[in-house]
């Protein structure tokens, strides 16, 4: 495509780096700034410079965070013998809008994957060890990790690195299975097919 | 399960064609390169969801155009259904009466088809990487949760070659990681084994009642499974291995080095067999794949033949085509270029035969 100024091209071509955006959406958002007030872009520019430059991450769980610690581990009113690792801030956000659960979060960064260069040394998995051998109100590590083949191995790696290290740890899994108000015969043949292997007790 | 018409567009060389079907025989007529076997691998792709030719979607499009779509109706069940399998800018959709598959794999099995070629002897002599694309192809149509296991599979192995390769290039080892791969490949090898292991024993039936059909003869046809972990210190010795494994930088044992050998009279077919007996050998292969299919489905699959009758007194063909004659098979579709073998193959067959010719794009009825 040819623009009709440079100053177009530079910024279109900016934007089409953030996922999901091609040269074409990029454009529509450049001429949309362009017809909104001036104060529009430099409200986004400044707000994109703040998040930047004082953006924290909470040293404790690797979450976002206005502090050094952020708000839910030092939340006095949460279960902190419950820690559960996630790959990334987007499933702290997911189990959070549940408002099930209470415990603490520990957020590895992704999961291993040596095809994509991805080893152990580049997640948060030796600061969960440190975490557990310093905080010794810890009881339970609690894995919802996603449910492909790279998830299953960073489980299966924590697995054996916690186990190796706190015995006393009890280590647990998100259940996997049927979606709710959904009927069987909708539910995909796997998910159903792992339901009926890994089934609980019924409690009346 | 009957194939009642097939509608084609950019499909190889078919830019716009549309046909009609018998339900039992459609012999199918036409020069070489007219597009009889291109014919036969739409009808493929829309069961197996791809190519049995082609290497890629993408040379399923007719030179020139940038798309392609199947169509087809199918009776199965006394059910009437429509199935659309088309490539658009690249991207592969395959739907069920309208509605989409988000899996495409999960399509796998519902409309099963056995494809017979004159290059079904590669089987015996090619590498044991397509005998066990042959059964898993089988074991899949009937077995969804096994094609998983296998996806699986390949993508940790592919994982933990790359880390062997990472080792090796001197990154350091951490032993818990390859310990981690070590642990699912065990895993997964043995419930993969343990399935094809079942399979075969079932198969086998199948396969020596087929062979006799096809030839009266007093050899004895056996296929045997061997997998490194049907053996007892199979995880033993895969972690043994390891060392070794950082050395090569592949991965030595698993169910990606199994092998089902085919004997006739105790000896591998592949050394010992006679071009005769190589080709009743996959004969009854196919024709068992038919078999195991049908009983566990409860449905005839298509068969569809190649260019396989190139010598009609022989005696596998009478056979074959005397069990086509009989209805033993539900849909036939067959394929000969050569006019002197038509009128032959019709007075043979008998039955509901309709004759079709292929020229240029186009499929007519005689
Ligand atoms: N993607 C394609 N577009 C157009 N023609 C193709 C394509 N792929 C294969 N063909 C043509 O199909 C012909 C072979 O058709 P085929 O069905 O094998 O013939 P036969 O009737 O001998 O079985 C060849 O002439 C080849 O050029
Ligand atoms: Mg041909
Ligand atoms: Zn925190």
């Amino acid at each position: 495509m040819t623009y009709p100024s440079r100053l177009i091209e530079e910024a279109v071509n900016e934007i089409s780096k953030l996922p999901g955006i091609g040269k074409k959406s990029a454009l529509r958002l450049v001429l949309h700034l362009l017809k909104e007030d001036a104060d529009v872009t430099h409200l986004l520019c400044r707000s994109l410079t703040d998040l930047r430059t004082n953006i924290r991450y909470c040293v404790i769980c690797h979450n976002i965070s206005d502090g050094e610690v952020c708000n839910i581990c030092s939340g006095t009113h949460r279960d902190h013998s419950l820690v559960c690792v996630v790959e990334d801030i987007r499933d702290v956000m997911a189990i959070e809008n549940t408002q099930q659960y209470n415990g603490l979060y520990h957020i590895l960064g992704g999961a291993i994957s040596p095809v994509q260069r991805i080893g152990p040394s580049d997640l948060n998995i030796e600061s969960l060890c440190t975490r557990i051998q310093n905080h010794n109100e810890i009881k339970e590590i609690i894995l919802a990790l996603s449910t492909t083949m790279e998830g299953d191995t960073t489980a299966f790696y924590i697995t054996k690195k916690i186990k190796e290290a706190f015995p006393h740890i009890l280590i647990s899994s998100i259940a996997r299975g049927v979606p709710l108000g959904g009927e069987l015969e909708y539910a995909d043949e796997i998910t159903l097919g792992r339901s009926i292997v890994t089934r609980a007790p019924y409690n009346v | 399960m009957i194939l009642q018409q097939l509608h084609m567009l950019n499909f190889k060389t078919y830019f716009d064609c549309k046909a009609v079907f018998s339900e039992h025989i459609n012999l199918i007529t036409g020069h070489n390169g007219a597009g009889k076997t291109n014919l036969l691998d739409a009808i493929y792709c829309l069961s197996m969801t791809k190519s049995a030719f082609a290497n890629s979607d993408s040379n399923l499009i007719s030179h020139g155009k940038n798309f392609f779509s199947l169509r087809a109706d199918f009776l199965k069940n006394d059910k009437s259904n429509v199935l659309q399998y088309d490539i658009v800018d690249g991207k592969k959709n395959i739907s069920h009466n309208k509605i989409s598959y988000s899996k495409i794999t999960d399509h796998i099995g519902e409309y099963p088809v056995v494809l017979i070629t004159p290059y079904d002897t590669d089987l015996i002599r090619d590498g044991s990487e397509e005998r066990r694309k042959f059964f898993d192809a089988i074991i899949a149509q009937t077995d969804k949760n096994y094609l998983q296991e296998l996806i699986m599979y390949n993508k940790v192995l592919k994982q933990r070659n790359v880390l062997l390769k990472w080792i090796a290039e001197g990154n350091s080892i951490d032993n818990d990681l390859i310990d981690t791969y070590n642990h699912e490949l065990i895993k997964k090898s043995k419930i993969i084994s343990a399935v094809r292991s079942k399979f075969i024993e079932q198969y086998i039936p199948f396969f020596k009642s087929c062979y006799r059909h096809i030839c009266a003869s007093t050899e004895i046809p056996d296929i045997q499974y061997s997998s490194q972990a049907l053996e007892l210190n199979f995880a033993t010795r895969f972690k043994n291995q390891t060392q070794k494994d950082i050395a090569t930088q592949r991965t030595s044992m698993g169910i990606h080095r199994d092998d089902f050998v085919f004997n006739l009279n105790d000896k591998p077919i592949k050394q010992f067999g006679s071009q005769g007996q190589q080709k009743t050998f996959v004969l009854s292969l196919k024709l068992a794949q038919y078999e195991y299919i049908k009983h566990h489905k409860h449905l005839k699959p298509l068969l569809l033949l190649d260019d396989i009758f190139d010598k009609l007194d022989d005696e596998r063909v009478l056979n074959l085509l005397s069990l086509i004659a009989q209805n033993t098979f539900g849909q036939v579709f067959i394929t000969d270029a050569r006019p002197n073998h038509n009128a032959t193959l019709v007075n043979k067959l008998s039955g509901n035969i309709r004759i079709f010719e292929v020229t240029k794009g186009n499929i007519k009825p005689v």
